[in-house]
């Protein structure tokens, strides 16, 4: 194909493109601002955990009736390289996260002014902002509620588990023999359902709050918009000098932790691994194909203009009577 | 008036470029799904890529910039230089309309991947679902036009 531009043209062109971009980007900025400000947040206190594990019954207590109920036995997974992942025996687990636990309590011994200390925090979906286990989840079975809380469909989901590998902390649990998948293609298509913390989103929409705030004897856990929530963790960290992990967190996530500790530090400290998430800093794993998916805006404009220039290529081609 | 052996100029580095982005957009849309892995393909040494959803979904995205690229600069060029010569034949009006149909729910589903933009569990689902089953029919009608050797366009 060839390319016939002068600077002039490619400096137009440039500038069409940089504009294109601009006001796309304007667009998402002002649309983001307004869809996070109706987004709920939890702020939470760490210096304030005793690690009773009240939060944690009542997760358990509240959503029992959620929570995946397999029916046994499995169908034979093809290619047997498929492993079942089946909790509904052990259902008991509550130091991580697993299908039945959405909620667990992390430890961690820190050396903190010259003294051991252990530092409690309860751990669940982060509830990001721009979630990736709903954004990519390919049947809509994850779900974001304009109030920004993420949960999974278990009528729809099949299993796949892409939401836990998409997701920054591997949040999400699979329990197998549950779900939709019994009913297509059990051998051959989805594994099961995915669970996961769903911020009581019923006791939320009746006008409640989460049980696992209601439950806390020592209010670690404040609920409230997204805004609010973070003008109260930095009012809270400058108070404590301490630190803020979950704002800029996957892009932000709402889910707010204050810790007099700092975050690097717990990461170190506490047990990490399946059903176990780290706290280190994670970057934005929507923002880069984001940000191409803004530039498609551009693709439409390159190809008017190339068909343009190939139109007046061929015009003046035929007007100067040159040989086709 | 243009003659219409300019028009049928076959621009076939076009073409080329058209039949490796649709073999790329193709093999990444369905790596959209947890199914590589699975079923081994990621396991064929050099197509471990298959089983990175970033990788795939970002690389769905530059192979949707290069087809719409292509796709506009294929109608602008029929509107501007073939329309008086030639007509779409049937089997181009089909692959036409469902390419406008993937280009149109391709463009919504990276609007609901910004933060910020908020689509019903519904819409999404029914996105999903068209977009996939598009894909298939497109596929299917490319097949039959590739065999029967039905073109886009035919002389009037």
């Amino acid at each position: 194909m060839q390319t016939d531009i002068s600077r002039r043209q490619f400096f137009k062109k440039s500038a069409l493109v940089a504009a294109t971009l601009a006001v796309s980007n304007v667009r998402q900025v002002r649309a983001s601002e307004r869809e996070t400000d109706q987004q709920l947040a939890t702020l939470i206190d760490v210096s304030r955990c005793i690690g009773c594990e009240a939060c944690v019954d009542a997760c358990k207590q509240n959503n029992e009736a959620k929570f995946p109920r397999p029916v046994k036995s499995f169908p034979k997974m093809v290619p047997a390289r498929v492993k079942v992942e089946d909790w509904s025996e052990k259902k008991d687990v509550r130091d991580r996260l697993t299908p039945y636990n959405w909620l667990f309590i992390q430890r961690a011994v820190v050396r903190a002014d010259g003294n051991e200390k252990e530092i409690t925090l309860p751990r669940r979906c982060m509830h990001c902002v721009n979630p990736p286990c709903v954004k990519l989840c390919p049947w809509g079975a994850a779900i974001q509620q304009k109030n920004g809380i993420s949960r999974m469909d278990p009528d729809l989901c099949l299993g796949g588990a892409k939401c836990k590998s998409v997701c920054p902390w591997k949040i999400p649990q699979r329990q197998t023999g549950a779900g939709l998948y019994l009913n297509i293609l059990p051998s051959l298509a989805g594994n099961g359902v995915m669970n996961k913390c769903d911020r009581c989103y019923d006791r939320i929409a009746e006008g409640g709050i989460p049980a696992c705030i209601e439950a806390c004897p020592e209010q670690v856990q404040t609920i409230g918009p997204r805004k609010e929530i973070l003008r109260k963790a930095h009012e809270l960290a400058s108070s404590m000098n301490g630190f803020i992990y979950g704002e800029t967190e996957n892009g932000g996530t709402n889910t707010i932790y204050v810790s007099p500790v700092s975050f690097e530090t717990l990461n170190h400290a506490i047990d990490k691994g399946q059903g176990m998430p780290g706290l280190k800093k994670v970057k934005n794993e929507m923002s880069e194909a984001n940000a191409l998916g803004a530039a498609l805006l551009i693709a439409p404009i390159a190809g008017l203009a190339s068909a343009i220039g190939r139109y007046y290529k061929t015009v003046k081609k035929h007007a100067s009577g040159d040989p086709l | 008036m243009i003659p219409p052996t300019i028009a049928i100029h076959p621009g076939s580095r076009r073409k080329m470029l058209y039949l490796i982005t649709l073999f790329i957009i193709t093999l990444t849309g369905f790596a959209q799904m947890p199914i590589f892995k699975r079923y081994y393909i990621a396991d064929i040494p050099g197509l471990g890529w298959l089983d990175e959803f970033y990788v795939t979904h970002y690389l769905h995205y530059l192979a949707a910039a290069v087809l719409m690229a292509v796709v506009f600069d294929g109608v602008a060029g029929y509107l501007l230089i073939l329309r008086k010569h030639y007509r779409i034949t049937v089997s181009g009006r089909i692959r036409g309309v469902s390419l406008f149909g993937l280009v149109l729910t391709g463009a919504l589903m990276v609007m609901k991947n910004f933060p910020g933009y908020w689509f019903s569990q519904q819409a999404i689902i029914a996105m999903d679902i068209l977009h996939i089953a598009l894909t298939v029919f497109y596929l299917c009608a490319a097949l039959w036009a590739l065999v029967s050797g039905k073109k886009w366009i035919e002389k009037f």
